[in-house]
C-alpha cells in the first residue's frame, strides 16, 4: 500500500485547522470509547489479565514458528485449505486465485485491517469482482472511497449528519433519520447481498493452535453472515495472531472486548471450524485461511519493536490518545495510526517510510496504560527516535541544538552564562530568532523568562 | 532533615520565584536546603529526541553533582522521572541517586507525612493540571489534590486533568499544530477557578503559552508556589514575612513504602 506517511505533520497541520467538524467527531468518539475502557478494566483484576496476556503473547510470538506449524496441522485436519503469504503481493494472489477457481462474481467482507494493508479490494475488483463491505462504519467509506480512520470505529471521523447526508443520496434514506433507521437503510443493502455473494472474506482476531479455530469478534453480525452464507470463505490472518489453547482464547475474547469497546464480551464470537462437511450442512462449501507475513518476521527479529506484534487491533491506544484525538487516523498515512502505528508502522515498512510518526507523541504514557498486552509504546517510540537520530533521520538544526544543550549543559559556568544571557534576551524579539522558539510562537505567547534566575536569587538569600 | 534542591533549568531561568517558594516551603517544614552550584539540566531534552549520548553525559554530571544528598528534590515531576525512571535506564549507577530522589509534592506527603498546610487558600478554587510524568510514570495521582485541600483550597473536578497539554518537549516544536489542539482542548474545557496549579513548569509553560496567545486570561501557579501562599496566608506580602524557617521539624516521618 503506497503511503503518505511523511506528510504526516502537514496533513495532521491541515486536519486542524481545516477541518474542525473531524476533530469534534473524533474526540467525542474516542473519549466515550476510553471512559467505557476505563469503567470495564476496573470491573476486573486488568493489571493481572494484561500481564497474564503479555505472558501468553509472549510466549507464542517466541515459539511461532511451532505454533505456526501445529496450527496449519489443526487447520487441514478440519478441511481447511491453508494458504502462505510471504507479502502483500502473495496475499492479494492467493485471494484473487481462490475467487477465481471458485467463479466467484461478488464477494462480501467483514471489518480487516490486514485486507487494508495489503490493498485487498483493488486488486480483486480489478479482476472483475464486485466487493462491498459490510461493517457498517466500512460500507459508509466504500460509498465515499476513503480509507479507514480508525482500527475499531473505521468511521470514527464522520459525524452523524455526514451519514445522513450520504445515506439520504445514496440510499434515499430519510434526511432526519436517526441512527437506528441509518443502520435499516445499510441493512437493506448489505442483506441482500448476503444472500448472493459467493464469497465471504474478513480478517481473524485469533487463531487457536490446538484445535485451528479462527476466531472473530464484532458487535453488527455482519462477520456471522459474512463466513456463514457465501459458497467461499477466506479468512486473511497475520502470522502474529496466534494464540496456544482454546483456554487461552477464553481470556482473550473478554480482554479484548474490554479494551476495545468496554464490553464484556462481543455481541457475536465466531469460531470457525472448517467447511460444511454434510450435504445441507450450515456454512460454505470451502473454508481458506491465508497466514500473512508481510514484514512481521522482520518486526520479530528486531530487538525491540517485536513487542508491538502482542498488538489485539483493540484500538485502546487510539481512544487514549490525546494526539491521535486532533486529527484522527487519515493524517498518519496508513492503516495502522495513533499510538500503536507509530511503533508498529516503522517495522513493517522501514524507519525511513515511517518518518515522522515516532516523533509524532507528548509521550504522554497514556497508551500504555490502555493497551491490553502491555506493550511499552512510549519505550519503543524512544527507540525508533534513537534509530532515526542514529540514521540521519532527524533535521540537523535539531541535533545541532542538542548536541550543543549537552555541552553546555556539562560545563556549569558555560551553563550559568548562558542562562543570564537567555534572562535578558528571552523577553525581546531575539527569541523569535532562535529555530525552535520561532515554531513554538507561531500559536503560543513566548514564556517570560524571570527577571532573575533563581541561582542569583539564592546567592542573594531567599527568605 | 538535610535536603539538596534540584532546581531544574526550566524553573532556574522561568520559575525562580516558584523555586524560591519551594525553598521557603521546605524549609518551614523543618528541611535544610542545600543548592548545589555546578547542577544544570536533567538532559530530559536529549532523551526524548533519542539523542542518548548527550543525555548519557547530562545523567552522568546531574549524578556527580547530587552524590552525598540525603535527598534530592525536584520541583518538577517531569525532571523527577529523569532522574527516578529514565537515569537508570541510561546509566549503570543511577540507582542510588534515582532511589533518593523526590518530586516536591511526592516528598511532602510521603516522606514527611504533611498533609496539613493551613488554611492559607481557603476560598480558593482551583484546578489541577495533571504532568503526565508524574501521574503515569511515579504514578503520583492524588498528591497534588490532597496537599492543596489540605492548605484550604476547593479543588474543582477538571474533566481533562489529566489529559496530557501537547509539550512533551520538542514535541511541540515539531508538531506544533497538534501540540496547539491538545493544549485548547483541556482550555476548553477548564472550569471557572482562581488557578490552574501543577507541579511541571514545562506544562504551565505551554498551557500559558497558549492560554495568552488566545487572551484567555488564566492564572497559573506552581505547586509550590500555591502550597507556600496556603502556609503563609493568601498573598504575597505575607509569605514574604513568614518566610523564615521553623526551628523544629516536621513531625517524625513515615517512610514509604516503596
Amino acid at each position: 500500500m503506497r503511503t503518505r506517511i511523511n506528510e504526516y505533520t502537514a496533513r495532521a497541520t491541515q486536519a486542524i485547522r481545516s477541518e474542525p467538524e473531524v476533530r469534534e467527531s473524533v474526540t467525542g468518539a474516542t473519549l466515550a470509547f476510553d471512559r467505557k475502557r476505563r469503567d470495564a478494566y476496573t470491573e476486573v483484576d486488568a493489571d493481572e489479565w494484561r500481564r497474564w496476556a503479555e505472558a501468553v503473547k509472549n510466549h507464542t510470538l517466541t515459539h511461532l514458528d511451532d505454533y505456526l506449524t501445529q496450527a496449519e496441522e489443526r487447520l487441514e485436519a478440519n478441511g481447511v485449505q491453508v494458504h502462505w503469504a510471504a507479502d502483500a503481493a502473495e496475499a492479494r494472489d492467493i485471494v484473487t486465485t481462490i475467487a477465481d477457481d471458485g467463479l466467484v462474481a461478488t464477494a462480501v467482507k467483514g471489518k480487516s485491517m490486514l485486507t487494508e494493508e495489503i490493498d485487498l479490494n483493488p486488486a480483486l475488483e480489478a479482476v472483475g469482482i464486485e466487493v462491498l463491505e459490510t461493517d457498517l462504519g466500512e460500507y459508509i467509506l466504500q460509498l465515499l472511497g476513503e480509507p479507514p480512520s480508525h482500527i475499531l470505529g473505521p468511521a470514527i471521523h464522520k459525524s452523524l449528519q455526514q451519514v445522513r447526508d450520504l445515506f439520504a443520496d445514496r440510499l434515499g434514506s430519510a434526511p432526519d433519520g436517526d441512527p437506528d433507521a441509518l443502520a435499516e437503510a445499510a441493512r437493506h443493502v448489505l442483506r441482500d447481498a448476503f444472500i448472493h455473494a459467493d464469497m465471504g472474506i474478513t480478517g481473524g482476531n485469533f487463531l487457536v493452535a490446538e484445535t485451528g479455530t479462527v476466531a472473530l469478534i464484532e458487535n453488527e453480525g455482519n462477520i456471522r453472515l459474512t463466513t456463514s452464507l457465501p459458497r467461499v470463505h477466506v479468512a486473511l490472518v497475520g502470522i502474529e495472531k496466534l494464540l496456544p489453547r482454546m483456554t487461552d482464547l477464553a481470556g482473550f475474547l473478554q480482554l479484548t472486548a474490554r479494551a476495545a469497546t468496554g464490553q464484556p464480551i462481543g455481541c457475536f464470537v465466531s469460531l470457525i471450524q472448517g467447511p460444511a462437511t454434510q450435504p445441507g450442512d450450515d456454512g460454505p462449501e470451502e473454508v481458506h485461511v491465508v497466514l500473512v507475513d508481510n514484514g512481521r518476521t522482520d518486526v520479530l527479529a528486531h530487538p525491540h519493536a517485536w513487542e508491538a506484534l502482542r498488538c489485539l487491533r483493540c484500538g485502546a491506544c487510539l481512544n487514549a490518545c490525546p494526539v491521535y484525538r486532533q486529527t484522527g487516523g487519515h493524517a498518519y498515512g496508513y492503516v495502522y495510526s495513533g499510538p500503536i502505528g507509530s511503533v508498529l508502522d516503522p517495522g513493517l515498512l522501514g524507519l525511513h517510510e515511517a518518518m515522522p510518526l515516532p516523533f509524532a507523541s507528548s509521550l504522554c504514557g497514556a497508551c500504555f496504560d490502555a493497551c491490553p498486552v502491555r506493550i511499552p509504546i512510549p519505550e519503543l517510540l524512544l527507540e525508533w527516535r534513537r534509530e532515526a537520530q542514529d540514521q540521519g533521520l532527524t533535521p540537523w538544526k535539531e541535533r545541532a541544538a542538542l548536541a550543543g544543550l549537552a555541552s553546555v549543559a556539562t560545563r556549569p559556568g558555560l551553563y550559568k552564562l548562558a542562562g543570564r544571557i537567555g534572562a535578558r534576551l528571552g523577553g525581546t524579539g531575539a527569541a523569535r530568532a532562535l529555530p525552535m522558539l520561532g515554531e513554538w510562537a507561531r500559536e503560543r505567547a513566548l514564556p517570560k523568562p524571570s527577571r532573575r534566575t533563581f541561582r542569583e536569587l539564592w546567592r542573594e538569600g531567599i527568605e | 532533615m538535610n535536603v539538596a534542591l534540584f532546581v531544574t533549568c526550566l524553573a532556574d531561568h522561568y520559575f525562580a520565584d516558584s523555586a524560591a517558594d519551594a525553598v521557603r516551603l521546605l524549609r518551614h517544614l523543618g528541611c535544610t536546603v542545600t543548592f548545589p552550584d555546578a547542577q544544570t539540566c536533567c538532559g530530559q531534552p536529549a532523551y526524548n529526541a533519542g539523542r542518548n549520548p548527550e543525555a548519557v553525559r547530562m545523567a552522568r554530571h546531574t549524578i556527580e553533582v547530587f552524590e552525598g544528598a540525603d535527598a534530592v528534590i525536584v520541583p518538577s515531576g517531569s525532571c523527577a522521572t529523569m532522574v527516578k525512571k529514565f537515569y537508570p535506564r541510561l546509566v549503570g549507577e543511577a540507582t542510588a541517586l534515582a532511589d533518593r530522589t523526590w518530586e516536591l509534592g511526592e516528598f511532602i506527603v510521603h516522606r514527611l507525612g504533611v498533609t496539613a498546610l493551613g488554611d492559607g487558600l481557603a476560598g480558593r478554587r482551583v484546578a489541577i493540571h495533571q504532568g503526565c510524568h508524574a501521574l503515569r510514570e511515579l504514578r503520583l495521582e492524588s498528591e497534588p489534590e490532597v496537599l492543596l485541600e489540605g492548605a484550604g483550597a476547593e479543588v474543582v473536578p477538571w474533566e481533562a486533568d489529566d489529559e496530557c497539554c501537547g509539550f512533551g518537549g520538542l514535541f511541540s516544536v515539531k508538531m506544533s499544530a497538534v501540540s496547539a489542539a491538545m493544549a485548547d482542548r483541556k482550555l476548553d474545557t477548564l472550569p471557572p477557578v482562581d488557578w490552574v496549579v501543577s507541579g511541571d513548569g514545562g506544562c504551565v509553560l505551554h498551557l500559558k503559552g497558549r492560554s495568552r496567545a488566545r487572551r484567555l486570561g488564566i492564572e497559573f501557579v506552581h505547586l509550590a508556589t500555591a502550597l507556600w501562599r496556603g502556609v503563609a496566608g493568601d498573598g504575597g506580602t505575607t509569605a514574604r514575612k513568614l518566610a523564615a524557617p521553623l526551628a523544629q521539624p516536621a513531625a517524625a516521618p513515615a517512610a514509604r513504602d516503596r
